[in-house]
């Protein structure tokens, strides 16, 4: 990657190479572009970002056409509004939330014919938190270090997505032809979910006793919940004051301070930490806690241990 | 010792290796190639792979480069500058030199501790043999270790807000090159103009794991 690289070509409206431009009108709580990532770069302090669920996003890249590191917005908790200066497939996937097109809802917006200047709007999830819209043709924004995610940990990628920022859109691909009731990624139902996880690196800091109540307790997600991690409240876990310098961690690792209550890092998580691990969240449990909200209830399943798998 | 760290990952305890060493190790046997990210810090090495299959060959592949490790560490002494037995660097590491202007407005506060002058503190940091131990906190935030006893000290007690790229401080046994863009609570001894850390660069990196830093003092 060199410098110039990372400039994306602006692509005017009206241009015959046929890119699009997309305005937002509404960027609801908290929008950003994602693609899928940072991976490779841990050692050089830089963590991976990318879509807090990447299920649901890439999700919506296949539906409309794009290979699954396309960049794309994620939509924590609705708000969004936006239009297209051409007509164009979109698809919204992950939380599932009410989606109009110029105010008349949409039944099926896993996949979109979306015309040129009509507002695309999605409310608020009845369940999860954070829906995807991909374009056909994908989204151009500057990439940094390879990659167009927002990482809100160190502020790496483009700007926040704002009521009137314009992003470019690159040619329309074909879209293939997919049962549509088949598109489907998992967000936690109903208030409360089950996780499987590993133990290790550090449960060995542990006594039987707090090995137990993890798995045990119905964990809550706290509010202090966003794209770097979730704390969770419960009884606290006795880990008193150990000694370990900071050491690599990984998406999906259930640290734990002095507190005593489980933070569960997500994408956008520190590339090192300093409190001990106990355990960490199977990959396809990382997607599933990146749609929780505060209140949920959360199980901690050993992945090992052969029971059932819940499919919420 | 290895740790399991969720479905694709190993942490490494290093004991005796130096971390940085079995990183570069592990970077340049040919499964590498597999592997997406060889995390070192300060006792151990993390390791995560591409995919969740083949996590206990990967493990015999990390037990079995650890034991070769173990070995040529006794033969040449714990953490002997090369180390290898047979199996070390194929590339010998790096030096980079950094100029610096020790002129950092906690210069003359580290010399009092050190009950030594500004100018013995330059000349002990500059004659130091530095290396890079690992990358955290922040990108391009390079720990080095290092730092000549006696100018170890703890960190500030309160952290300045936001620290510029190219301030030179030191913390604990080690030294830092600020990135630019974070707070801070080292000591900041002096400034260089060479730019380690640029994320429109490729690589964005001037230093890597495992190099030889020396740094060159200037006249303020």
């Amino acid at each position: 990657m060199t410098a110039a690289a990372t400039e994306s070509p602006r692509i005017p409206a009206g241009s015959p190479i046929a890119g699009a431009l997309l305005t937002v009108a509404d960027a609801g709580l908290g929008t950003s572009v994602q693609d899928l990532g940072r991976p490779g770069l841990a050692h050089l302090g830089v963590p991976t970002a990318g879509p807090a669920d990447r299920r649901g996003f890439t999700l919506a890249n296949r539906l409309v056409g794009n290979p699954e590191n396309t960049p794309a917005l994620e939509i924590t908790l609705g708000g969004l509004a936006v239009t297209l200066s051409r007509s164009r497939y979109v698809s919204v996937t992950g939380a599932p939330a009410p989606v109009t097109v110029d105010g008349v809802p949409v039944r099926a917006p896993a996949l979109v014919r979306l015309p040129a200047g009509a507002r695309l709007a999605i409310g608020r999830p009845w369940a999860g938190c954070r829906t995807y819209l991909a374009v056909s043709g994908g989204l151009e924004a500057d990439r940094v270090l390879g990659s167009a995610s927002r990482d809100s940990l160190t502020g790496l990628g483009p700007d926040p997505v704002r009521a009137g920022t314009v992003l470019g859109v690159g040619p329309a691909r074909p879209v293939p032809a997919v049962p549509l009731e088949l598109a489907f990624s998992p967000v936690p139902g109903g208030g409360a979910m089950t996780a499987r996880f590993h133990w290790g690196p550090r449960h060995d800091l542990f006594c039987a006793a707090d090995r137990r109540r993890l798995t045990t307790t119905a964990w809550r997600v706290s509010a202090q919940c966003d794209r770097v991690g979730a704390r969770l409240t419960g009884p606290p876990l006795a880990i008193g004051s150990v000694d370990l310098p900071s050491e690599g961690t990984v998406r999906g690792a259930i640290q734990v301070p002095p507190s005593g209550e489980p933070i569960i890092f997500l994408s956008d998580h520190p590339v090192t930490g300093g409190y001990p691990v106990i355990g960490v969240l199977t990959d396809a449990d990382c997607d599933l806690l990146g749609q929780a909200v505060p209140g949920d209830e959360l199980r901690l399943v050993p992945a090992s241990s052969g029971g059932p798998r819940r499919i919420p | 010792m290895l740790r399991r760290a969720g479905d694709r990952g190993w942490l490494i305890d290093c004991h005796a290796l130096r971390p940085a060493q079995l990183a570069v190790a592990i970077r340049e046997r040919r499964w590498a190639r597999e592997l997406r990210e060889v995390v070192p810090a300060a006792r151990t090495v993390l390791v995560v792979a591409e995919d969740r299959a083949g996590m206990d060959e990967l493990a015999a592949r990390l037990r079995a480069l650890l034991d070769e490790r173990a070995e040529g560490a006794e033969g040449t002494g714990r953490t002997g500058a090369d180390g290898s037995g047979g199996t070390g660097s194929a590339t010998a590491p790096r030096t980079v030199v950094i100029p610096v202007r020790y002129d950092g407005p906690d210069l003359a506060a580290v010399a009092e501790r050190a009950g030594i002058s500004p100018e013995e503190v330059a000349r002990l940091h500059s004659e130091g043999e530095h290396t890079v131990a690992f990358f955290g906190f922040a990108p391009g935030f390079a720990y080095l270790d290092g730092l000549p006893e006696p100018l170890r000290l703890p960190r500030l007690t309160s952290p300045r807000a936001r620290v510029p790229a190219g301030v030179v401080a030191i913390a604990g046994g080690q030294s830092v090159v600020y990135p630019g863009g974070t707070p801070g609570g080292w000591h900041q001894i002096g400034t260089t103009t060479t730019r380690l850390w640029d994320v429109t660069a490729d690589p964005p990196n001037r230093l890597s794991v495992g190099d030889r830093v020396v740094f060159r003092a200037v006249a303020p």
